[in-house]
């Protein structure tokens, strides 16, 4: 039964792979040859993925204000990773309890004293995030601490791309089926709530789908900097547009365009792959930020300029 | 022998909200002392007392917001919960606890107090964007936002709307639920002379229609003119009758709520307004 969903799986991610490839290749040359080789066409795929899955979860992250949550909770997978793969669990298990237990724990401290969110969350990912370089650093080498830190996507085998896939699937899924509650809970919980919506199991499902996507991003940018991808894109379309569907779909695009380019980039420039990526992501967003044609800083600038000059005489 | 008719008879109707030896706290600091409350349906009640007397609280409590200490809340006479599954409470929050920069346009987020009425939509509805959502729906959602007098801003962005424009979008959400009790948290603050008028000729036309409304207010004048009843809260209910018996200086002094001054004339009554 595993074996054969394991066959349908590769088999899946093959068709995938063949159907890039035919994108690939309408490319010219000297754009598509680093995409002759295997392993690049392999980690152009997860790119793609993890760019559009984040680019989704992003939109959610940015408006409900949980960058720094975001922060916490792909810091504190850490120590959940490094006893799954002790205990012989799959890596997604670990790292979803240790997500929830961290939410968990920030909401608890928050609630029963006087600390306040920021602090709450800075202590308890440190803290994880701690456990989690001790027990690393007990059974595995310094590379593999390295790999999961900043992600490694030129080294992508089939079973990471798969779940990778099946985390992508899921959180797209999610995200259309409950399109509505989450909605409403991102914008005012509060209605949420009167409507008889049960926001607790929102809540939840909300950091389940955050997390998931963190351990899909995992081998891509890597723990440290797929929080960079959970913000930078959403980040990005929200300057762009007033409407939630057209920024998840501008929020995509981003998450994609950095993925890829930022892969190509280093393989061209021999550069660390995550690194580059977040890179490009953050140099579309600061292009975004100047030329955004109603929140940009140069629209601004013109308007305010157009705005103060009939009134030169009054002061300021 | 079938009795259970007669019972029903004998059983009194149930109080639009009944809150029974109520406690609150907030990190041990309690809010809400030993409260009872019962408002019958089809009543306008204003609920007056000063910051911090645990208006708000009592709002949150019957949304499921916040848990209470100790007593029995309930609605229609059943779980606060229920009600709110049926989509029987409606919520008109406060201009300050909502997203205004949210990537939304007017005509949206008055789709949204639709939302728990679609629950019951067919499955392959619901899986379309709300924008294609049933045309019953767009239906009350154009309704309400011509009711708020806003439907030339439909497509707007919300975070576009001054002041009494937003306070009037909310409205229409909560209007757009057809709730059967409404909870307004402050509809009056910091709104116009012109918004203020729209806002109680509407809320006296759902409770014409026969239903119960709810509003915490600071403002006296309107509550004396509109409200069946005055709920006096501070910590405990310090009082609750008719607003001409509430709203007097000794019992609005019992209930400190500051800045108060008498009001000498007397406004028209309720039918005088169109």
């Amino acid at each position: 039964m595993m074996e054969s969903l394991e066959t349908l799986g590769i088999g899946l991610i093959d068709a995938l792979l063949w159907v890039l490839m035919l994108g690939v290749g309408l490319l010219p040359d000297a754009l598509a040859e680093p995409f002759s080789y295997s392993f690049m066409q392999r980690a152009l795929l997860t790119a793609i993925l993890v760019g559009a899955i984040c680019g989704l979860l992003s939109c959610f992250v940015v408006l409900k204000r949980w960058s720094l949550l975001g922060d916490a909770i792909s810091h504190a997978v850490l120590p959940g990773v490094a006893i799954a793969y002790l205990l012989g669990w799959p890596f997604f298990i670990g790292a979803f309890i240790a997500g929830a237990l961290t939410s968990v724990g920030i909401g608890a401290l928050e609630r029963h004293t006087r600390l306040k969110a920021d602090a709450a969350m800075g202590l308890m990912f440190t803290a994880a995030f701690a456990l989690g370089v001790v027990i690393i650093g007990k059974i595995a080498t310094n590379t593999h601490l390295m790999h999961i830190l900043f992600g490694n996507v030129l080294g992508v085998q089939y079973p990471a791309l798969l779940l990778t896939l099946c985390s992508g699937l899921l959180a797209l899924l999610a995200v259309w089926a409950f399109y509505r509650p989450l909605l409403l809970y991102t914008f005012d919980p509060m209605q949420a709530q009167a409507l008889g919506f049960n926001t607790g199991l929102i809540h939840y499902g909300l950091i389940l789908l955050l997390t998931l996507t963190i351990v899909a991003s995992l081998e891509t940018v890597g723990i440290i900097l797929v929080v960079a991808m959970l913000i930078t894109p959403g980040a990005t379309a929200h300057l762009l547009t007033e409407r939630l569907t057209t920024m998840m779909i501008l929020s995509v695009t981003v998450g994609v365009t950095a993925s890829v380019v930022g892969l190509y980039l280093s393989f061209r420039l021999d550069v660390a792959s995550g690194g580059a990526i977040v890179l490009v992501a953050a140099a579309l967003f600061l292009v975004t930020l100047l030329l955004a044609p109603r929140h940009g800083l140069l629209a601004r600038w013109w308007r305010a300029r157009r705005l103060r000059r009939p009134v030169t005489a009054t002061p300021e | 022998m079938r009795k259970p008719d007669v019972v029903l008879r004998l059983t009194p109707k149930p109080m639009a909200v009944e809150v029974k030896r109520l406690s609150a706290a907030y990190d041990g600091q309690p809010v809400l002392e030993n409260v009872d409350i019962a408002l019958p349906v089809g009543k306008w009640t204003a609920i007056i007392g000063p910051n911090g007397a645990g208006k708000s609280t009592l709002f949150r409590i019957l949304l499921g917001v916040m848990k209470p200490l100790r007593g029995a809340v309930t609605v229609h006479g059943e779980d606060p919960a229920r009600q709110r599954r049926l989509g029987h409470i409606a919520y008109m929050a406060q201009q300050e606890a909502v997203e205004w920069d949210f990537p939304i346009s007017v005509q949206d987020t008055v789709l949204t107090g639709r939302f728990g009425h679609m629950r019951t939509d067919l499955w392959w509805r619901r899986l379309l964007p709300p924008r294609w959502a049933e045309s019953h729906h767009w239906d009350v959602v154009h309704r309400c936002l011509e009711a708020v007098n806003m439907q030339d801003f439909a497509h707007r962005p919300i975070g576009a709307l001054s002041g009494g424009q937003k306070k009037r979008v909310l409205l229409a959400r909560a209007l757009a639920q057809e709730a059967r009790l409404l909870l307004l948290d402050e509809p009056l603050a910091g709104v116009d002379t012109a918004s203020e008028r729209l806002i109680l000729d509407l809320l006296a036309r759902q409770r014409a229609a026969g239903r119960t409304v709810v509003m915490v207010t600071h403002d006296m004048d309107s509550a004396r003119r509109y409200a069946d009843q005055v709920l006096l809260i501070n910590r405990t209910i310090v009082g609750m009758g008719a607003p001409d018996n509430m709203l007097v200086d000794e019992m609005l002094a019992r209930t400190a709520v500051a800045g108060w001054r008498p009001v000498a004339r007397r406004d028209p009554p309720l039918e005088a307004f169109p």
